[in-house]
């Protein structure tokens, strides 16, 4: 039973970034042996009342208690001292030091004043066998890790240090499901120790399976803390939002035959893609489901033109092969447009201004010769950001200073600029808050239903469940299983996924 | 079967590095062959002494790159100390002691304060540093404004030759024809020079905590602030690590010379050598990724390919640019990774 003891306690907590109220006089507290989510959209505050807890960020005024004992943290370091540790949604990786290294980076064990490689190496075994994750190497550089290894070397990191208060932010986007579940089973067994836990998480199934209170915060104010079980996911939702939701995907049409627009037979590349199948159609949402790193990111690269040595037949539009790259991808007779994986890198320059960001794929549409045309530019842009309701300041704002939501709006935003008939989506919705997913949503079907192709991978199966006409599951390079509407269900994804019959799963 | 495996995932990480040792090995090898005088001593111990400058300079170079940034005063500071050393390297032996020890905490200390000026001053390292190094040409040009000095000729022999003569000078060892040294008689002192500053100073730092904030920093400096890991401070250690290794360039010069000379183009051109040395050494300009050991054999590269031009008849004035196309394809070298690398978003991380 968690003790009523509160581990950390917020009282009169303001903070604001340039005269915007971040959060406005918030009292919060967190008990020993609690799990306890953090539930609002973006920009309702979430992100910086963690950062105020664990240092990296300093209120403007108010209080913060550890166990009784006012405190106040100038650095992640100090913060670290108390035992508030934080797995970040950006990673605090060092990409080029080993696994050992990283996990323990704050506080390696030292011999005479040095590194003692030998012990860290078994203390950063011992971490990575507790968290299950036995296959990765120590030694193995950060890098050359995938993105879930490295959410799971950062759990291992968090958990070297000892936290008495664990604050995991949004740190289960990017994990297979066998990973989720250790975590599940970590966070149970710290509980037990009690240790306090802080989670914050749009997935609703993982706070109801995981928490034991709610605390749901909307527009940098505190808004309700409450028990597990005591108020219904509408209510809750409604408290997030403050409006009620409609049903959260749009109505799916009749499945009926579509001419194809994209056709892959027996696509080879690496060991990673072992001879795919797959077609999509005009005015079709085509899913992409199964555990991650099934090959599903690789074979979107590979019809964006990015990887080389491809093997196989593509057919986009009637012509045969793959684009030669992402450049020629967007300018082809049949454009094809990427969301990519990581916004932040991949998708966004993040120090150029929203402007810039959105124009990025489409400087010939709004040039007269080699000049951009500043009259079409700025009707282009404000185009864009009211196709997708943007939520921004001025367009001449670095797209750093946007929320995670809006930041992905404007890369979706972006890529509709070049009118591309194949859109291919990497998990545009992981770690976005509702509203904006079912805008994304909505957005997904309108193109659909305007003639355009959309192949889309999701690691959420209610999004492949509520948005998809098809749904081809890959497993090991390969696609194991093609649903299609009413087959489409959680059970038949996942036994697809585990590439297991039905039968079986049940 | 489990080392085997270690062992080839280090090699496939220090590609790079084990790449400028291939090079420089069979660079060196073929230099001796065509020597008339090769695999000599003396050929040996003349071409050390021409290298430990440009090898510490590297050196020096290497921390601050590691942490993201170029230091364009190595060169400079090495000038500078080689003017202080040239002043304090005579009279007893204990003066001479203190004097190299000055020199050091000299270069050291200019090093400290380009670290702090960019830590703190929160001024990008190039722009810092090319002032900082003007104004240690101007101090060295104060101290020695014209070249001279009066370095101990003992010292600056015994240190510039093979141990075996160190021993004679200083009536060590029966004078150098003890048993037990001639192993190592023939092993040039500048050599042994270079190695104990690599095993004494380089890798115990490379293994401190703050050696590895160092990578950090350069590998992802958010990451490492959020790790908990003090930025300020590795930043500050790698640039006055960086003033020492400088430091031990313009002690070294001081005594292999004889003199001091506070000599403009020789600092610039020292320090843009530098940063060819690191470079061809494997450490990445991004920060992060390489070592000193590895700027050490870089510049090793750098030298040898000059002692070409002594025993080939080639025109001194094409000197420059044979040099400039040997660098530009051993740079090259290093990117031929890319042409295999598959997924070509790779390529930008």
């Amino acid at each position: 039973m968690p003790s009523d003891q509160p581990f950390i306690q917020l009282a009169g907590v303001t903070k604001s970034f340039q005269g915007i109220r971040a959060l406005e006089n918030v009292a919060f507290a967190c008990r020993k042996g609690s799990i306890h989510a953090i539930l609002g959209e973006n920009g309702a505050g979430k992100s910086t009342l963690i950062k105020i807890m664990s240092g990296v960020l300093a209120a403007d005024s108010g209080e913060m208690r550890v166990e009784g004992r006012p405190v106040r943290f100038s650095t992640p370091a100090e913060a670290a001292k108390t035992g508030i540790v934080c797995i970040f949604q950006e990673l605090s990786l060092v990409p080029d030091l080993s696994v050992a290294d990283n996990i323990m980076l704050a506080d390696p064990p030292k011999r005479f004043g040095m590194i003692d490689r030998r012990r860290q190496r078994r203390r950063a075994e011992e971490l990575l066998a507790r968290i299950r994750c036995e296959d990765i190497d120590p030694d193995a550089l950060v890098r050359q890790l995938s993105l879930s290894r490295r959410q799971m070397v950062e759990i291992a990191k968090a958990l070297g240090q000892e936290p008495r208060l664990l604050i995991l932010d949004e740190a289960t986007s990017a994990l297979t499901s066998r990973d989720v579940q250790t975590v599940y089973d970590l966070l149970a067994e710290l509980k037990e120790q009690d240790v306090a836990c802080l989670f914050i998480s749009h997935r609703m199934h993982e706070v109801e399976a995981l928490c034991d209170t709610l605390s749901v915060f909307r527009n940098g104010r505190h808004i309700e803390t409450f028990a597990k079980g005591e108020k219904s996911d509408r209510e809750i939702v409604h408290l997030m939002i403050g409006r009620d939701v409609e049903t959260q995907f749009p109505p799916r049409p009749e499945p009926r035959r579509r001419e194809p627009l994209l056709e892959v037979k027996n696509l080879r590349w690496e060991n990673r893609l072992k001879g795919i199948d797959l077609s999509v159609g005009r005015g079709e949402i085509v899913g992409l489901g199964g555990l991650d790193g099934q090959g599903q990111k690789e074979l979107l690269l590979a019809l964006f033109g990015v990887l080389r040595q491809v093997e196989g037949t593509v057919k986009v539009g009637g012509m045969e092969g793959v684009p030669a790259s992402p450049a020629a991808a967007r300018s082809a007779r049949t454009r094809i447009a990427l969301v990519p994986e990581d916004r932040k890198t991949e998708g966004l320059m993040l120090q150029l201004p929203i402007a810039d960001n959105l124009l990025a794929s489409a400087f010939a549409r709004v040039s007269s010769g080699p000049f951009i045309d500043r009259a079409k530019a700025e009707t282009a842009i404000s185009a864009a950001i009211e196709k997708l309701r943007i939520r921004l300041g001025s367009p001449r704002d670095i797209v750093a200073t946007l929320s995670g939501g809006n930041q992905q709006k404007v890369v979706i935003a972006k890529w509709l600029m070049v009118e591309p008939d194949l859109i291919l989506l990497n998990d545009p919705t992981r770690g976005i808050d509702v509203g904006t997913k079912q805008e994304i949503y909505r957005l997904m079907r309108d193109l659909a239903e305007e003639g355009k192709a959309v192949l889309f991978y999701s690691s959420d199966y209610a999004e492949l469940i509520g948005c998809c006409d098809r749904v081809s599951v890959m497993y090991d390079g390969r696609v194991v299983a093609e649903l299609e509407g009413e087959g489409i269900t959680e059970e038949a994804i996942v036994a697809a996924s585990l590439n297991i019959a039905p039968e079986a799963a049940a | 079967m489990r080392l085997a495996k270690r062992l080839h995932s280090a090699a496939l990480r220090n590609r790079a590095f084990l790449g400028a040792l291939l090079l420089f090995a069979v660079f060196y090898l073929v230099y001796h062959m065509l020597h008339p005088r090769g695999f000599s001593s003396a050929v040996l111990i003349q071409n050390t002494n021409e290298s430990v400058a440009i090898v510490f300079v590297a050196m020096a170079q290497t921390l601050p790159v590691l942490t993201g940034g170029l230091d364009l005063s190595v060169g400079a500071v090495m000038t500078l100390t080689n003017c202080i050393a040239s002043e304090l390297l005579t009279g007893t032996p204990a003066e001479m002691l203190f004097g190299a020890l000055l020199t050091l905490a000299c270069g050291a200390a200019f090093g400290c304060v380009n670290g702090l000026i960019v830590v703190y001053g929160r001024i990008q390292p190039i722009i810092t540093t090319l002032a900082t190094g003007a104004v240690a040409i101007g101090l060295a040009l104060l101290i020695r404004p014209r070249p001279g000095g009066e370095v101990d000729d003992d010292l600056s022999w015994a240190m510039t030759n093979t141990v075996f003569d160190f021993a004679e000078t200083y009536g060590l060892a029966e004078g150098g024809e003890a048993a037990w040294l001639q192993p190592f008689a023939a092993i040039p002192v500048p050599l042994l020079i270079v190695l104990a500053v690599v095993l004494f100073i380089w890798l115990p730092f490379r293994n401190t905590q703050m050696g590895r904030t160092v990578y950090a920093v350069g590998s992802a400096e958010g990451a490492a602030y959020m790790s908990g890991l003090p930025v300020e401070r590795a930043k500050i250690a790698a640039f006055t690590l960086a003033g020492l290794f400088a430091a031990c360039a313009g002690l070294y010069l001081a005594i292999q010379t004889s003199s001091g000379n506070a000599d403009v183009t020789q600092a610039g051109a020292y320090t843009l050598n530098s940063i060819a040395a690191v470079v061809l050494g494997g450490t990445s300009l991004y920060g992060g990724v390489g070592g000193a050991i590895g700027s050490l054999v870089g510049a090793l590269i750098l030298r040898v390919i000059s002692f070409y031009f002594r025993i080939l008849a080639i025109d001194p004035l094409l000197q420059p640019l044979i040099e400039g196309v040997v660098l530009l394809g051993a740079v090259s070298l290093g990117a031929l990774r890319t042409l295999r690398v598959k997924n070509r978003l790779e390529l930008f991380r």
